[in-house]
């Protein structure tokens, strides 16, 4: 291909080891959240304390790379206050760029602290150019993380139509509802996935196997998937389990459990004028964000010397996995 | 104290037009509802279906004393749905209701409600888009009381009306993906509107035949119907005047006239209950958000 801008690699860290371990890998930048519910990865065991998040924005720094800190959930009626000492800590700490979901937040954030960059949260769910756009009128939003559900082509008019950078999922899970827009975890558990930033919380995971070794998975109540002996059961998740309907039985009514990998499409992406490119997974392994990152880092920068670099290591790394390249190759996926 | 008003939220299902024509002249002629909400929230591709009967509906509803509130699309993602995302946001004959950012974009300065689809969680919220023009929120029906009732001390401070949902099957979640048209080995841009053979959905049961989940298109909804009846004096006391009934193919008309005797103190909320509870609407009733509890749960 030509050469062209080179596009940011954007790696998640759920610890500061995975955070070291992004930038080491080359990363040009990491983004993570703070423990507790202001963030839309609240998982046991994941995410910074404000000391953690302090050293780790230090040591990114240090090595040229940029800390992007998600305060990307949804505040309830009363609370408030600690999404904003959150905001406020962030910025205090010198993150370089604060990651938000919430209107309100977004308003909160470009008064208090207008010369901080505000990056709008794939949560916000803003899917249009119009949409973008009045984030952008009204917050002076930097950058947009698009919804996992335009085309490429759709991409390319998105960013020709706005006024902000544009960061896009090329790697990892993808779910299968518009970001921010998803009671479903809710609707089983209690627990919501705006409010409470978690999606099929593991405590509510139930895996049971009956004398057939079939293995029923279950979240609260609802058999989410049944598999027969022998095969692999995958982490009950609403939109990638079974279902009977009226008249079919046992299809994956929304997705098969499936992770998204945009390999093959990122020439075109790079093209379509994405300035980053986000690999999801904050609640992954050292090693895996060793490989991807490092694989990921090969590949742009291959294409950025107008070179088409080797990706057999990307594609081993989700080898023996289903994947996709969902909404972003076609109007087929819909 | 205003008078608690009663209304019927935008339709969500793709009905053949006699049909949906024929329940709005029923709402005009019989309904005690307040507010109507009209216009397609859910799929672009649907929206020129019942455009033939939409004058006709409109001139019914007005002239029985109907507001009639436009709403608009929910999701805004390909060119269609831009372009009648415009085409909606700025008709000058209606007040709209804003169901995606997009619409604000398009509504500048103009007065407008705020849809259920377009998250306000707090005070912040409310505030920016009551700074920015919106008169009513309707809640996003996943709220618990605890947010409700703070919620609604500060749109009291900002003048705005909000707006929950008591009745109806609820929408927990949008896709890109259109769920009826995969169930029937179709792709959205192919579907040949197959969502018409479902009027109130399809449903979805677990591999254990448990009923679980409704699709309606690109949105996924409960199997069940939230059911609000006993924390109506509740809501009332917190401050809430605006009910919502989300419409179904049947049963809905009744269920207004339930809620109508019951804000009006002619029935209490046990009879309210007793009588909601006659209707065999095929799915059991809910009312666990608003209790803070998993949302199909029922809480007596």
């Amino acid at each position: 291909m030509d050469k062209v801008q080179k596009p940011e690699l954007i790696c998640p860290a759920g610890t500061p080891a995975s955070l070291r371990t992004a930038v080491d890998g080359g990363a040009d930048a990491i983004y993570c959240g703070f423990v507790g519910s202001t963030n839309a990865r609240n998982f046991p065991g994941l995410n910074f304390s404000l000391d953690e998040m302090a050293k780790s924005v230090l040591y990114a720094h240090d090595r040229g790379a940029k800390l992007l800190c998600a305060i990307n959930s949804f505040p309830t009626a009363g609370r408030t206050d600690i999404w904003k000492k959150a905001i406020d800590d962030a910025i205090s700490i010198g993150v370089d760029a604060v990651i938000i979901a919430d209107i309100g937040m977004a308003d909160y954030m470009s008064k208090k602290h207008p010369n901080a960059r505000i990056h709008l949260s794939v949560q916000a769910g803003a899917s249009s150019a119009e949409s973008i756009n009045f984030y952008c009128e009204r917050f002076d939003i930097k950058r947009v993380v698009l919804p996992r559900i335009l085309t490429v082509g759709e991409i390319k008019k998105v960013h020709d139509a706005i006024d902000c950078e544009i960061e896009a999922f090329i790697f990892g899970n993808i779910g299968m509802m518009a970001e921010g827009r998803c009671s479903l975890t809710n609707y089983v558990t209690g627990k919501s996935t705006n409010m409470d930033g978690v999606c099929s919380p593991a405590n509510f995971v139930h895996y049971e196997e009956d004398i057939d070794n079939n293995l029923t998975t279950r979240l609260g109540e609802f058999a989410i998937d049944c598999i027969a002996c022998g095969q692999s059961a995958g982490y009950p998740t609403i939109c990638k389990g079974r279902y009977n309907a009226d008249h079919r039985d046992a299809y994956y009514a929304f997705e098969e459990p499936i992770s998204l990998n945009l390999t093959h499409l990122l020439p075109d992406l790079i093209k379509a004028g994405v300035s980053a490119l986000k690999i999801e997974g904050r609640q992954r392994s050292k090693s895996y964000i060793r490989s991807v990152v490092s694989s990921f880092r090969n590949a742009i920068d291959g294409y950025a010397r107008g070179e088409t670099p080797d990706i057999s290591d990307l594609l081993a790394l989700t080898e023996g996995h289903k994947q996709t390249e969902g909404a972003f190759k076609s109007k087929i996926w819909r | 104290m205003n008078k608690a008003k009663l209304n019927i939220g935008p339709n969500l299902f793709n009905w053949q037009p006699e049909k949906w024509r024929d329940f709005y002249f029923e709402v005009a002629d019989v309904a005690p509802i307040d507010k109507v909400f009209l216009g397609e929230v859910i799929c672009s591709k649907r929206a020129p279906l019942f455009y033939g009967e939409f004058d006709k509906v409109v001139d019914r509803l007005e002239k029985a004393g109907k507001q009639v509130v436009f709403s608009t699309l929910a999701e805004v993602t390909s060119n269609v749905d831009r372009r009648l995302m415009e085409k909606q946001a700025n008709d000058k004959n209606f007040f709209i209701e804003v169901n995606d950012i997009a619409a604000l974009f398009f509504l500048k300065d103009k007065k407008h409600s705020i849809g259920s689809y377009v998250n306000c969680y707090n005070e912040d919220a409310l505030e920016f888009f009551a700074k920015n023009g919106a008169t009513n929120i309707c809640l996003n029906p996943e709220m618990p009381k605890s947010g409700i009732e703070a919620l609604n001390k500060t749109a009291k401070q900002l003048d705005v009306e909000l707006e929950v949902q008591i009745f109806g099957r609820i929408g927990l979640a949008l896709s890109a993906r259109c769920y009826h048209a995969r169930a029937h080995d179709r792709v959205k841009d192919t579907c040949k509107f197959i969502c018409d053979i479902d009027e109130d959905g399809m449903d979805l049961t677990t591999l254990e035949g448990q009923k679980f989940l409704t699709i309606n298109g690109i949105q996924t909804m409960s199997y069940t119907y939230l059911n609000l009846v006993n924390e109506m004096s509740e809501l009332q006391k917190i401050g809430i005047n605006n009910f919502r009934l989300s419409p179904h193919s049947s049963g809905t008309i009744k269920a207004s006239k339930v809620f109508r005797s019951l804000l009006d103190g002619e029935i209490d909320e046990k009879e309210a209950s007793a009588m909601l509870d006659e209707q065999d609407l095929g799915a059991p009733y809910s009312n666990g958000f608003y209790h803070g509890i998993a949302g199909y749960e029922w809480r007596v």
